[in-house]
């Protein structure tokens, strides 16, 4: 069983052009098809985004109430084997590199829980020999003494190290395929794991199958053409939804953002109008779907797509090594929008008349 | 009006509140208020002992009967562990056990329900079992210790009403606990529709979260609530499928 049998079915996408009546069909529908869903993504839809905000905005409400998550990034390590064209951690890119003493570990997990967050992700770079299952696992046991959740954003790795990764206090996982058109992949993945498509389009599922109790994908949009992209990244969480149905499926939709060294030119542009049609194209087809925004985004943006189907949202973000506790020691992975901390995003979240939710698991 | 008894306890209210889903926490305080509602439900997952700042329990006062949910749970032992940590964490031996291994429609899995309250009855716990309508599922959870039985009325946050409406007939009939309509009641009428059936009580949380004045809407579900178990007691005329006729056919019998 893999997503990829769901993908090749639509590799002719899109087959065929919607119009007015499609979009308003599906904007009309409880339980939306993937033909509804090719048609809230298309460029018909444009003309009824403000009706596709209103009902995303009371889908959203209803199943998750008037709430945002709030969590931070701690990036234990920048080592890389992997040489993706458009990251700042790339194995061919000189930045400083380096990963986190277990003592440094401890003042990170302290720092961030005086913040207020008790929701973390952890991430790595490329890196199975420097920064092992063993080594992620020792890290997530400390930091789990400081907060409640904790989420793994790491290479792409075996059922079984999910499993010793959730024995060892994490919950929740996120990978990011980047892209799913196999050829533009292989193009901008020349190296390392990831170097393998098939391998990491079903890590997720491999996560779902270890029991993780989220598991949150996405594209890196703007690779590809962004339409294709976002409906894939539908289909996929879709995929694990119907075959796993305990897990608490959830999607990130970051945009691609610049970096040291970066050359890379985006295939398509995702302006904020087309993120928020991705967002609430989204939400109509899966009502109960996770929603992650990153700090790759701008506050203002950030504060205006509050309602419109956002569930959680990062605050305090460092994207280099550590960072919370301590002095930045490497090049970020790549340039943060949002820098604000946690009491103000808090602020504007409730400004919005919606409620910052600092903790929701255990 | 009659009191409703759970786990040796005297409720002030057969209206149950639900604290997920609101803009705020120190909104909950004035729905509570004027809900008047006594049993009040918590995800312990939502509840911030690290960040007593960020604890939705300082919103909510000593009078009411607190019932920690299991909430995230996805089979029998995480809801025993979670009501375990409840309990250490000092919330009571009540427990609203939500064992939920759909994260689609967020239907309760009977059967890992019903362990879960074998096995919390057992430790004193007062054990409330969230559940799809299901006879033969309630009368083992009755077997097993649960103190009420908690149906849906309609999957979770979707305020469709009473769509289980004729299951939860039967339970009502059939089982010889307070039944408690949790989930999916969207209006006061049909809080009021559920409380004229025969329901001991109701419990909402979206209907409220999501109106326009959340305080307000409190205030007219407690009315419902209030006005159907009136009905239900005074015993509510029989409806006929026919008008009936002040010359009847069989009148030349008499």
């Amino acid at each position: 069983m893999s997503f990829y049998n769901t993908y090749i079915k639509y590799t002719d996408f899109p087959s065929q052009s919607m119009t007015d009546a499609d979009v308003l069909r599906a904007l009309a529908k409880d339980s939306l098809s993937e033909n509804d869903l090719l048609a809230l993504l298309s460029p018909q839809a444009m003309p009824h985004l403000e009706e596709m905000a209103q009902k995303a905005k009371r889908l959203t409400e209803r199943h998750f109430g008037k709430t945002v998550t709030l969590f931070t990034p701690l990036y234990l390590a920048n080592y890389c084997e992997s040489g993706c064209a458009y990251c700042g951690f790339s194995h061919t890119n000189r930045i400083r590199r380096c990963m986190l003493t277990y003592d440094e570990v401890e003042a990170e997990g302290k720092a961030i829980a005086d913040m207020g967050f008790s929701h973390i992700i952890i991430l790595t770079g490329e890196s199975p020999s420097k920064t092992p299952i063993s080594y992620i696992a020792n890290c997530a046991k400390i930091l789990k003494k400081y907060v409640s959740s904790i989420a793994v954003e790491i290479y792409s790795a075996e059922t079984e190290d999910y499993k010793t990764l959730i024995a060892s206090g994490v919950d929740s996982f996120t990978m990011f395929q980047e892209t799913y058109n196999p050829e533009l992949y292989k193009k901008l993945h020349p190296a390392g794991i990831k170097k393998d498509y098939l391998y990491r389009l079903d890590t997720p599922e491999r996560a779902a199958k270890a029991g993780m109790n989220t598991v949150n994908l996405g594209a890196l949009l703007g690779l590809d053409d962004w339409r294709k992209d976002a409906f894939f990244t539908a289909l996929h969480a879709k995929y694990i939804q119907d075959n796993y149905p305990a897990v608490d499926v959830a999607v990130s939709l970051p945009r691609i953002r610049p970096h040291k060294g970066s050359l890379f030119v985006p295939e398509s542009v995702v302006s904020d109008s087309s993120l928020v049609q991705i967002m609430t194209a989204l939400r109509i087809f899966m009502p109960r779907l996770g929603i992650t925004i990153s700090t790759r985004e701008n506050p203002e943006f950030r504060n205006n797509i509050i309602g419109l189907g956002v569930t959680k949202m990062s605050a305090g973000a460092k994207t280099e090594v550590g960072g919370h506790a301590s002095e930045e020691k490497t090049e970020p992975q790549f340039d943060v929008s949002d820098e604000r901390g946690i009491d103000e995003v808090a602020s504007a979240i409730r400004s919005r008349g919606y409620q910052p939710v600092y903790k929701d698991w255990f | 009006m009659d009191a409703l008894t759970i786990g040796n306890k005297k409720l002030k209210s057969r209206f149950f509140v639900g604290t997920g889903k609101f803009s705020n926490d120190a909104m909950v305080a004035d729905v509570l208020k004027a809900s008047g509602a006594d049993v009040v439900t918590v995800a312990l997952r939502r509840m911030n002992f690290k960040n007593p700042e960020q604890n939705i329990l300082n919103y909510i006062s000593d009078e009411h009967t607190l019932m920690p949910n299991t909430s995230g749970a996805r089979n029998a032992e995480e809801a025993v562990r979670i009501a375990r940590l409840a309990r250490a964490a000092g919330c009571g031996n009540w427990i609203k056990i939500e064992v939920i291994s759909d994260s689609k429609y967020l239907l309760p899995d009977n059967d890992e329900t019903l362990k879960a309250v074998d096995m919390l009855a057992r430790e004193g716990f007062v054990a409330l079992a969230y559940m799809s309508p299901d006879l033969m599922a309630a009368r083992r959870m009755r077997d097993a210790g649960a103190e009420a039985i908690m149906p849906l009325g309609a999957p979770i946050g979707t305020n469709k009403g009473l769509r289980t409406k004729e299951l939860i007939q039967i339970l009502i009939n059939e089982i010889d606990l307070p039944i408690v309509v949790d989930a999916g009641i969207g209006k006061p009428s049909e809080a009021a529709e559920a409380m004229e059936m025969g329901a001991a009580a109701v419990l909402v949380n979206t209907a409220l979260a999501t109106a326009g004045n959340p305080v307000m809407m409190a205030k007219a579900f407690s009315k419902a609530v209030e006005a159907g178990r009136l009905a239900y007691l005074s015993g509510t005329g029989a409806v006929s499928e026919y008008a009936a006729p002040s010359s009847p056919l069989t009148g030349f019998l008499r």
